[in-house]
């Protein structure tokens, strides 16, 4: 009898094990970023063609950094949490980063599109997608190769990145923000970095 | 009629594979030192996007850009330690398919030995109690009992 409850007991344990496994997020790989200075960069800016952008730039304010391109089917989701952050207006700014936007269309041959038409393209696409879903960005700054991106450790867009004022990365968000998460954890995280 | 329908079938997806290595290979032929670093150490590190593929293996688009970016930096001269550190401090030991040894990864290195460490105590164990059992069972019969069994095996056993 008492062998029984011991298998038992080794049973239960293990569907417990199977149970909690199954319920954890695969995707959710921890940043090391997280706790590091923000990768720097300097990136053109979507709109003014003569102007650049770098996480140095926004030295002294808590800011986003979302990662996007009109590709992407998960940031359609997300776009209206974020459009509705930057109307709300408490001042934190959100900087786009447009992740790969020809190249990392599945849907377009790259090797037929020429070489010099390749950014006037992207910045076409990019502005277009934003004029029909809202712009809450304060600027987009155009990682037309992804290599931003790789520095950032992107693995799957929507990201999304909160950075403190001295340019530190205090949390990584993978996939689209929901309201949930925007008001649990970026909100509550934004309030006490701006104190 | 299956059968060929099959064959034909597997012959079709066989010359994908051939065909696709073949693409490959013709990359990797202009420098065969920097593109044998390259297979190792794209062995050695995971596609985040389908997780259980290496970099090596895996078409996604970010393995592809992976694998570029180390053609980049063996052209540059880094050594492979260097170039590892470079996807650990952006991607976490995650990506590394064999993780280092340190507090967070113990489980994983020491589980299967603990497992097995478990199962040989088990199994002492339980021959211990066994022994004991078939001791006790093997004691040699009393002659009063030898009678009776001889008796028993001669009743059915009748010549």
């Amino acid at each position: 009898m008492n062998r029984y409850y011991w298998i038992l007991g080794a049973f239960a344990a293990l569907v417990v094990l199977l149970a909690v496994g199954l319920n954890l997020n695969p995707r959710e790989v921890p940043s090391p970023l997280v706790g590091k200075p923000a990768p720097a960069f300097r990136l053109a800016v979507l709109g003014q063609a003569d102007k650049t952008i770098g996480p140095e730039d926004m030295k002294g304010k808590v800011w986003l950094l979302n990662v996007w391109a009109s590709w992407c089917v998960s940031c359609r989701q997300e776009h209206p949490v974020l459009v509705d952050f930057s109307r709300r207006g408490n001042g934190t700014p959100i900087v786009g980063l447009n992740y790969k936007e020809l190249r990392g269309d599945g849907a377009i041959d790259m090797r037929r599109v020429p070489a010099e038409q390749e950014v006037p393209m992207a910045l076409e696409r990019a502005a277009g997608w934003l004029k029909e879903h809202g712009d809450p960005y304060l600027l987009t700054a155009m990682d037309i190769d992804g290599r931003v991106g790789i520095d950032y450790g992107v693995y799957g867009v929507p990201e999304t990145y909160v950075i403190d004022k001295a340019g530190i990365i205090r949390m990584k968000h993978t996939g689209p923000v929901s309201p949930q998460v925007l008001n649990e954890k970026i909100l509550p995280l934004v309030a006490e970095l701006n104190k | 009629m299956i059968i060929v329908r099959t064959l034909v079938f597997a012959l079709g997806l066989l010359s994908t594979v051939v065909f696709a290595s073949a693409t490959y290979e013709a990359a990797i032929a202009d420098d065969p030192v920097a593109e044998k670093r390259l297979q190792a150490l794209s062995k050695e590190l995971r596609c985040l996007v389908c997780q259980n593929e290496t970099i090596a293996d895996s078409n996604a688009e970010l393995a592809v850009d992976l694998r570029r970016e180390i053609r980049g930096m063996i052209r540059d001269g880094r050594s492979d330690n260097e170039i590892l550190d470079f996807m650990v401090t952006r991607y976490g030991d995650f990506v590394l398919y064999r993780p280092p040894v340190k507090g967070i990864t113990l489980l994983l290195w020491a589980g299967p030995i603990l497992l097995l460490l478990i199962g040989i105590l088990a199994m002492r164990s339980y021959l211990k109690r066994r022994a004991v059992e078939v001791a006790v069972a093997d004691k040699p019969l009393s002659a009063d009992e030898a009678r009776r069994a001889e008796a028993l095996l001669n009743e059915a056993d009748p010549k």
